[in-house]
């Protein structure tokens, strides 16, 4: 890995440089302590300004705004007027909003895993070091990259519509459904498809852990007469469970988060922004229509923070659960 | 959430050095000799998938709009430039040189501004023992895992009684207040593995914190800056959500929503325009992606987030 690799020499040749130490520091005089100590909270606070400001501006205020907003009606021209919980009562009648929860979880819930067994399935088969693994590793890592563009949900668009290649190939199988995106219940999947395609990010993660696992685990295994399968249950999976971990924590997260390519790939202009009959219609993908083309901002920070709360709450269940089924090694946690 | 929690993971991935030659499973597929035919075609069969979308981009670029869906040809029989030369028109009276301009500018000042906010910001929670320290990382882990959606409208509000619509201000300016967590989160974890003992030496010879940032600090985060630098430009040119919300002048428009507004008004008339243009789009980050493709795997593989 080249961070590594390039600071060790670097390392070297300072402290070569650097005068030979005479035993720990000397306990400075309370008074001096005082004023050292005063001294390093200005420099910190000082480096830290840029993040302060940012973090009381654009994140603390912008966080209390929006729940100030989330129990207005507000609509821009218009001063926020207080409505109490109404926000809230018309999201969870509103047939819509529903709809738009339920194309969401069921995004986030066949996507995520098909992602992770993907990522999880390459790692595995290119962690045997075999001629081509570094490239293999850059090529299937690619989609992750252009795969938020919008460049790429066209080209999704395309190849998923009626007659399109994938249509074709169902054909071939005597599959008549038609083209994915034309189709209210197929666009998801269409979506679904998009997001396992980019599965080179958690792949390279879950690579560096498996590269983590000692050898000699699985060579005392193999002693004991212990198969493949048993190998990977009772070696594999749980060393890398840190990493399975803060791969499901960080896919989980940004599924819920899923917009553009829904947005492009379901995307007409205007009143469907979302896919025929709102089939692709996500979860911010309704946030965006409510606030943005309805100019319902109180509405949607309602919304925004009812997100934030199923994200805090994944969160939370995923911490809590990793005591059951994530080991750290002594030391690391 | 606390801190150590979320970095006890990322640490594995840290030291790589560390890294022994152990390939998990490699002893059953080594007992069998067919198991590196089997590697390859397996491997192979993933670069299909993989590469698909991209050489089918190219080949559609090439075909006469109505060619494009329907035919299962990759590549047209008679291949056509026209695709390309009409992208010379312009959208909607725009020259496409004028998207590609302007998403430059906000990619070069986005990577500008990550490099010294959250440089200076990681110098301060690697390097500087200060009071509050420690509930200020927490904050700023916390905000790794903060929806963005939370902060869309308000942010929105804000900038626009500020009358900063339609300007490139609120697309940039979080990125010069370190708001981009991941970076920051980035730049601390190297800073932390850097030798304890240069630092101590400067001070003993008298540096400030300034002089042992700016002369030995940065320039042995390097790595780390480079993947932050690149990561950036890229997040910055794929970035549709924030221009879409903020800039309503088409001459303002980057690419992502120039050819947002290509679906929009020109897609039926000019297919394979679009196709050709969502290529030309592609081809910048392609482009950092095969120049520094070591330094994006290796920050993924380190820290373990998305870009």
């Amino acid at each position: 890995m080249g961070t590594t690799v390039t600071h060790a020499p670097a390392r070297e040749a300072l402290s070569r440089d650097s005068e030979p130490r005479h035993g720990p520091v000397k306990p400075a005089r309370p008074a001096a302590l005082k004023r050292r100590r005063r001294r390093e909270n200005l420099a910190g606070y000082l480096f830290m300004s840029p993040w302060i400001a940012g973090f009381l501006l654009l994140t603390a205020g912008p966080m209390v705004a929006s729940l100030y907003f989330a129990f207005t009606d507000y609509n821009l021209f218009d001063p926020p007027r207080w409505i109490g919980l109404d926000n809230f009562s018309e999201m969870f009648g509103d047939p819509r909003w529903r709809h738009s929860v339920q194309v969401t979880l069921w995004y986030v819930v066949v996507g995520t895993p098909l992602k992770l067994i993907a990522a999880l399935g390459v790692a595995l088969l290119l962690a045997q070091k075999r001629r081509g693994q570094a490239f293999y590793r850059a090529a299937f890592y690619a989609p992750s990259l252009i795969g938020a563009s919008v460049s790429v949900a066209i080209v999704w668009k395309a190849i998923f519509s009626d007659d399109a290649v994938v249509d074709r190939t169902q054909q071939l199988f005597g599959i008549d459904v038609g083209g994915w995106t034309g189709d209210p219940d197929m666009i998801i999947y269409a979506l679904v498809a998009l997001t396992v395609w980019q599965f080179g990010a958690p792949m390279v993660i879950f690579l560096a852990g498996l590269k983590q696992v000692p050898r000699e685990l699985y060579e005392a295994a193999e002693v004991d007469g212990a198969g493949t399968l048993r190998r990977f249950w009772n070696i594999t999976l749980p060393m890398i469970s840190p990493v399975l971990f803060f791969n499901v924590l960080l896919e989980t997260i940004h599924s819920f988060q899923i917009f553009s390519s829904a947005y492009i790939v379901g995307g007409g202009a205007g009143g469907n922004a979302c896919g025929p009959a709102d089939g692709s219609m996500v979860y911010t993908c309704y946030l965006y229509v409510q606030g943005f083309e309805n100019s319902r901002m109180g509405l949607a920070s309602a919304m925004a923070w009812l997100l934030l709360i199923a994200v805090a709450l994944v969160t939370a269940v995923l911490f809590w659960s990793q005591k059951r089924w994530v080991h750290y090694e002594e030391g690391a946690a | 959430m606390s801190s150590p929690d979320l970095s006890a993971p990322l640490d594995q991935g840290a030291p790589p050095q560390a890294t022994r030659a152990g390939t998990p499973g490699s002893g059953a597929f080594r007992r069998r000799l067919p198991g590196s035919v089997a590697w390859h075609v397996g491997s192979l069969l993933i670069l299909g998938v993989i590469l698909y979308p991209v050489v089918w981009v190219v080949g559609a670029s090439f075909k006469r709009s109505e060619d494009i869906v329907g035919s299962l040809d990759l590549f047209p029989g008679d291949p056509i430039a026209t695709n390309y030369t009409r992208l010379g028109e312009g959208i909607a009276d725009i020259a496409v040189s004028t998207f590609f301009v302007n998403s430059l500018v906000l990619a070069v000042g986005s990577v500008i501004g990550i490099l010294v906010s959250c440089s200076l910001t990681a110098y301060a929670f690697a390097k500087i023992r200060f009071a509050g320290r420690n509930l200020l990382f927490t904050l700023m882990i916390g905000t790794l895992l903060l929806p963005y959606h939370v902060l869309l409208i308000p942010q929105y509000v804000l900038f626009r009684n500020m009358e900063m619509i339609n300007t490139y201000t609120p697309l940039l300016l979080g990125k010069y207040l370190a708001t981009e967590a991941f970076f920051v989160f980035l730049m601390v974890q190297f800073m932390r593995n850097l030798p304890k003992e240069l630092d101590e030496a400067a001070r003993l010879d008298g540096c400030g914190h300034a002089r042992i940032y700016w002369s030995i600090v940065l320039p042995l985060c390097r790595p780390a800056l480079i993947t932050s630098a690149i990561f950036t430009f890229i997040n910055a040119w794929n970035d549709f959500m924030g221009p879409l919300i903020y800039l309503n002048e088409p001459d303002k428009y980057t690419v992502s929503l120039g050819l947002k507004m290509f679906v929009d008004q020109d897609a039926v008339a000019n297919y394979g325009g679009m196709i050709a243009m969502s290529l030309v789009a592609l081809l910048p980050v392609l482009a950092f992606f095969l120049a520094f493709q070591r330094y994006l795997i290796d920050g993924m593989a380190t820290s373990g987030l998305k870009g």
